[in-house]
Order: structure tokens, then sequence, then C-alpha cells
């Protein structure tokens, strides 16, 4: 007899642990298990975290830069030009390694964006982008044999979008762009190239776009705040929306030191420091916020995944409200398009046959009709091997048929019909 | 072919109205030296927050005839009553009929830590007259829980944490009888080794001497490998050169771990221990020098707890998964049977 004596397992969505039911047992002596948050860790440390940036904003508003100057280091790059037809997207991927943490990170980046003169589909190949990830993710937890455990997450944890720094408001395709994607990407808008813009203008610049942002119902990534420890940080962060970025590859000697700068004849603009720009605080975000963001991504693919499935015809409930298993649909689906494809072969060998028979008797009608002189004219003209040629095609004897074609043509034709 | 087909009915199915962008081959790594300190290391912090605040589930089973130990030491290891014993059987109390799945949960705390930890018994194993196929029961309970967690994880909206109701481990009491293991043993590990963990143990190890101990483990050694049963560590899921030589350590020395349990304390030289008091002595659990336990306690929690969890999952229920799809074309959908009468082959 099969007897549980706890009551059933009813888990909410919440992250909180809930007893379940079962009662809580005080412990005599110290049993050990608290080193379970270090054996996982050992594991993940072993495999490596893996973190995907993409970086979308017009040709040359700084994404490599920026991206340089995040994590120090200088992603080799050509610059693109601004003649490209459509947008595309470049991946690079890199590892880091930074004490005993290995990043896998993988910068995504648009090409031509922003370049074209109708920009209605701009917005498309990135969406297409960000649903591949999602669909290579999907296919492989769909397959019989699969090691997810092993397999390298491609899906883009967060989007940086860059905005340029008119000190207007935002464009058009902005918003266009940023409202295709707030359903399916956590989004951290930026505004590129910000030591163009003087400081009392920045303000007025980021509550304009926070604004605008709101009204069009577009919904960017918050940092979270429900953690006493960095709720207080992220709530301060959270007010500096958009993030007024500045990015170099290159170093500038202050001092006795190579600081990553950008040299004006009228001062230095250093990337390091806060007065002068906000890359250090996105920098700090995106670092310490990481975790979040990969859950809010595994949050969007479970979205994703969920329309994929009913779009397929699935359903977790039959005509008669009885739980139904995906297997039994895949199953359905399977042998309907079995049935499918067994009639359209059917149909296509009825329509071969139809064709054969008509073109033999044509031909036939042909012989009985012409005479050898007539033949000969084919002959001359090119006309009658043409048709040989197709007919023996036709019958599946190209090669031989071709061959035939240069020997005696009028002999092999009849063979190949008496057959 | 049973693959191929899968995918093209789903491209069939859902023609698309643009054309899919390339989606670029697995790229290759490009090492970028570091100058300067950003900040990555703090996903470490990050991640063991997380998983403090979900907290963990771990499910144990004991397999073994009656008398042997197996909630004493369950007991011992965890430091809580998180198993009742049944030696509370009088004369008046029917010894069960046929194997009985008993699974009681409980929440344990430690160090910040919170655990689920489910202790499924198995009363009435191996204590009947005729024993054949006893080890029916057990194998349908662990894929019962497989196909729990493979409906949840098919389901089109799913749980953000699926609840897991899987055997990760099988302690599988071997009587210490100095010869050799039995047939039922036999039968039992060779069945079960392929769908869960079974980690084997000599119980009741106090009325072996020390050269009676270590024969006895060399025999069940021999026993098991002439027999084809891995037990865990299984040695094809060594990850790496580390892994394999701190597992082949433990499977050709340790195990089978020769253990005594108690939840008694007693005072040994002014400190107070857990033991089992006889006329000649007090017999130290926790003492590697009367009892191979704590190398148990210490490889299942203190150690391997998280592997045993992985392997469940990356390889017995991949395994389970993979059965189930490949059969769907003979048999219907598995039902959970939630309320049955197991039969007994009496």
């Amino acid at each position: 007899m099969f007897e549980k004596e706890f009551a059933s397992l009813d888990i909410s969505n919440t992250i909180d642990n809930q007893n379940d039911g079962c009662r809580t047992l005080p412990l005599s002596m110290h049993v050990g298990f608290d080193s379970l948050p270090d054996q996982l860790l050992k594991k993940s440390i072993k495999q490596g975290f893996c973190f995907n940036i993409l970086c979308i904003g017009e040709t040359g508003i700084g994404k490599s830069a920026l991206m340089s100057s995040l994590f120090n280091t200088n992603f080799e790059d050509s610059p693109s030009t601004h003649f490209l037809p459509s947008v595309r997207l470049r991946a690079q991927s890199y590892e880091i390694q930074e004490s005993n943490v290995l990043l896998k990170l993988t910068f995504v980046k648009t090409v031509g964006f922003g370049d074209q003169v109708n920009k209605a589909d701009s917005y498309l190949p990135i969406v297409d982008y960000i649903d591949a990830q999602f669909e290579a993710y999907l296919e492989e937890e769909l397959k019989v044999m699969r090691s997810l455990f092993s397999y390298h997450d491609t899906r883009i944890h967060v989007c940086l979008y860059f905005i340029s720094p008119t000190g207007r408001s935002l464009k058009n395709i902005d918003l266009l762009t940023m409202r295709s994607l707030d359903s399916k990407v956590n989004i951290i808008p930026v505004i590129g190239k910000a030591d163009s813009i003087s400081k009392t203008e920045l303000q007025e610049f980021k509550k304009k776009i926070m604004t605008e942002l709101v009204t069009n119902g577009i919904q960017i990534y918050q940092f979270p705040t429900d953690d006493e420890t960095v709720s207080e940080m992220n709530t301060i962060t959270n007010g500096h929306l958009p993030f007024a970025v500045v990015g170099s590859m290159e170093k500038v000697k202050i001092g006795n030191k190579m600081v990553r700068a950008r040299q004006y004849p009228w001062g230095i603009v250093k990337v390091e420091n806060e007065s002068h720009c906000d890359t250090v605080k996105l920098r700090r975000m995106l670092c310490t916020n990481m975790e979040d963001l990969r859950e809010k991504t595994c949050a969007y693919y479970e979205l994703y995944r969920r329309c994929r499935l009913e779009k397929l015809g699935c359903k977790d409930v039959g005509p008669e409200n009885e739980p139904v298993s995906l297997q039994e649909v895949f199953e359905a689906k399977r042998l309907e398009f079995f049935l499918e494809m067994e009639r359209k072969e059917e149909e296509i060998k009825q329509r071969f046959v139809q064709r054969v028979n008509e073109k033999a008797a044509m031909l036939e009608e042909a012989e009985q009709q012409a005479s050898m002189p007539v033949y000969l004219e084919f002959l001359c003209q090119g006309r009658f091997r043409v048709n040989v040629r197709k007919m023996y095609s036709l019958k599946g004897l190209s090669s031989t048929g071709e061959q035939a074609a240069q020997g005696s043509v009028e002999s092999q034709y009849l063979e190949v019909f008496k057959r | 072919p049973v693959e191929i087909k899968k995918e093209a009915a789903m491209s069939e199915l859902v023609p698309e109205p643009r054309q899919k962008p390339v989606v670029p081959m697995k790229p290759t790594g490009i090492n970028a030296s570091l100058l300067g300190y950003i900040g990555i290391d703090t996903i470490i912090e990050q991640m063991r927050k997380k998983t403090m605040k979900t907290g963990f589930d771990f499910n144990i089973m004991v397999v073994g005839q009656s008398g042997l130990g197996k909630s004493t030491l369950v007991n011992t290891l965890f430091k809580s009553q998180v198993s009742r014993k049944s030696s509370g059987w009088n004369r008046e109390e029917k010894i069960p009929k046929t194997v009985e799945i008993k699974a009681i949960g409980h929440v344990i705390e430690e160090g910040g830590v919170k655990m689920k930890l489910t202790v499924i018994d198995t009363p009435g194993f191996g204590d009947q007259i005729n024993n054949e196929n006893c080890w029916e029961p057990i194998e349908k309970y662990i894929n019962e829980q497989y196909e729990k967690f493979l409906k949840e994880e098919v389901n089109i909206a799913r749980k953000k944490r699926i609840p897991d109701t899987r055997v990760h481990c099988c302690l599988y009491f071997i009587s210490p009888t100095g010869h050799s293991l039995r047939p039922l043993d036999l039968e039992f590990m060779k069945h079960l080794s392929k769908v869960v963990n079974i980690i084997p143990v000599i119980a009741k190890a106090d009325t072996m001497t020390l050269e009676e101990k270590t024969e006895f483990k060399q025999r069940v050694r021999k026993e098991l490998e002439v027999n084809g049963i891995e037990f865990y560590p299984q040695k094809e899921f060594d990850e790496d050169l580390e892994d394999k030589t701190e597992n082949d350590k433990i499977r050709q020395e340790s195990m089978p771990f020769a253990v005594v349990g108690s939840d008694k304390e007693y005072q040994v030289n002014g400190k107070r221990v857990l033991g089992r008091k006889t006329p000649w002595g007090i017999i130290e659990v926790e003492n590697l020098n009367h009892c191979e336990f704590a190398l148990l306690r210490d490889f299942v929690i203190r150690t391997h707890l998280q592997d045993l969890k992985e392997v469940t999952h990356n390889i017995h229920y991949e395994t389970y998964r993979a059965k189930r799809l490949n059969d769907n074309g003979g048999l219907p959908p598995m039902t959970v049977e939630t309320e049955e009468n197991h039969e007994s082959n009496l």
C-alpha cells in the first residue's frame, strides 16, 4: 500500500520555501548539510557561467567601445559601414576569468541599425535572433536524448538599447523597437556618447525619456528591490536610468597611470569617473544583478515556450478537461503528418504515371502518322532528340537515354517502348 | 529516424512568414586578459543567496529486512527523529504482507540552509517466505516519481520550481552474516542499480571484528563487481580526474560502509557521544576506530549530497524520460497511481 504521510505538495510560484505541510524538526547535533550551497557552487564554478549581452544602437553610437570599457579589455572589431541594406547581428564570444569565476561572455550587436531609409522592418531581425535562441533551447529541451546540463546557453540575458544623445526625446524607431522587445528580453536603456550632453541637459533628457517610456507602456528592466541588502542601492540606481555612458577603446596618460578616457582640447572625459558618466554604475549593476537577469530570462523563455507549444496545437487540458500529455499530441501530429506525406506521394505517383502514358500515346501517334523522311527532318532540326531525351528522363533512364540519343536514335526509341 | 521526423513535423506545421536569420555556430572563445577589477565574481554570492532562499529537497530511501537498524541509522544521520522505528510492533500487530512504501517528510534547518528531507521506508521487504519480485513495488515507486516529474516538465504552463519527489539515494542494508551477499541482495541491486543511486551499507557492524569486517567488505565488493552491479558513485559518471581519484578511493576501499546507528548519548572521556552500551564497552558511533558511520555521514551529506541529486536528475531521470518518449508508439501513457494495493506474491 502506498501511503504518503505529508500533505500533497502544492508549490506555488513564490520563491520563498514553505513547509508544505511538513513538520519542522529540531536537530540535536550538527549534521553537516549546511555545506550544500558550497557543494552546489563548486559544480557551477567548474562549469563556468554564461552571460549574453545584446547591444542595439545606430552605427557609430559606441556599442563596441562601451563593451570594451565595461569589461576592461579591448574587444577587437572593425567598424562597419552605413550602407548595409538591412539590419544584421554579429556575435562574438569571449572567456573572461576573474579569481575563480569563469565567465563565458557573448556579445551580440546590431550592424546597420538605423541606417536604412525605410526603417519599418529594422526590429525584425533582432526579434528573430532572440526568438532563434529561445527556439534552439526549446529544441534541445524537447530532444529525446538531450544534455541540458552541458548545453551552452545562448539566450540573451540583457539588452542594452542605445539612445542617441540628441537631448530632445526618443525617436520613433526607438519606441517601435523597444516595444517589440520588452516582452522577450530585459531591456536597459542607455544614452550613448553621453559626453556630448551637458549635465543640466542630461537631467532633463533622462526625465523625458523615462516619461516617454511610461506613456508608451514599454517595460524596461527594474533592478530588484525585494532583498534588503541590495534594495537601497537598487532603488537609487533605478532612479538613474537611463544610464548616460561613455566608452573608449583608447587610454590616456594621466599622472603616471594609463586611464581609459577620451581626450578633448578642453579636457579629458574619464570613463571610470562616476561624475563624468554612468559607465561604472552600469558595470556595477550588471555584475551584481547578473543572477537576477538570468532568472528573468528564464521567465521570458517560459513565455516563449508556452506560446510556441500552444501554436503547435498542444494543450494541457483536453476537451473533457482531462490532462493531455504532450507526447500524445506529438503522436497525433506525427501521424497526421505521415498520412499527409503518404497522400502527397500517392498523388505525385499518379500524376507521373499519367504524364508518362500521355507522352507515350503522343509519340506512338506521331510514329504511326509520320514516315522516315520526317524523322530525318526532325533529327536535323534537333527537335526529336530533345523529345527523346525528355521521354527517357520521364522513364527514369536519363543517363542511358543521353548515350542512346547520340547513337542510333530510332532503334533505341523503339527498344525503349518495347520494354 | 524518430528524431528527424519529429523536427520535420514541427517545421511543417508552423510555416515561417519570413526567412529565419542565420544563428551563428557555437562561437569559439577568445581569452581576454583582465586589467582591473570588474566584479564578475560577485555572481557566486548571488547564487549562494538564491539557493539559500529557495531551499533544498532531498529524498532518501532505505531498503533492507526488518530489524537491521534502518530507522535508527537514518535518525543518526540526520540527528533527528525523521524516521519512526517499526520496532513498536507487538504480537498483535501484523507484519506487512506486502512491501509497503512509506514516505515521510520533514523540514530541517542548519546554518541558514533549509532542507525538506523525505525518508522513504520499505517495510516488508525481504520479510516474506517467498520474496520473489519484492523489489517490484520499489521499482514502481521510483518510476512513478520520475513520471510525476516528467508530467510537470512537459506541461505548457510550467511551475517555476517543479516539486522533486524523485529518490536521490537508496541505502541498501546488507545483513552482517560475514559470509557473502544473499541472492535477494544481488537480485535487488541488479534490478535497481540501473534506476536509482544505490549505496550499500553493512548494518549492525558491531557484530564483526575488524578482520571479519575487512574480509566481508572485500568479498561483497568482489561479488558486486562479478555481478555487474554499479553502485553509487558509478565509475562511468566521474567527471574529471579529480572526481575519479576521490571516488576510486571510496569505491575500492571504503564501500560498503560498515555502520552502527544509535540515538542514545553516553559520556566517554568527558565527552557526550552517540553510542551503544554493551557489557563489554561502549561502541561510539562517530568514532572511526569503531565503525564507519562517520564516513557514510560525510560521504552522503557533507560531500556528495548535491552530486547524488545531480546524477539522479541528469542521468537516471533522463534515461527514464528517453525510454518513455521512445516507447510512445507501443505503450499507452502511464497513469500515476496514488491509491493502489500492491499484491504480494504470497
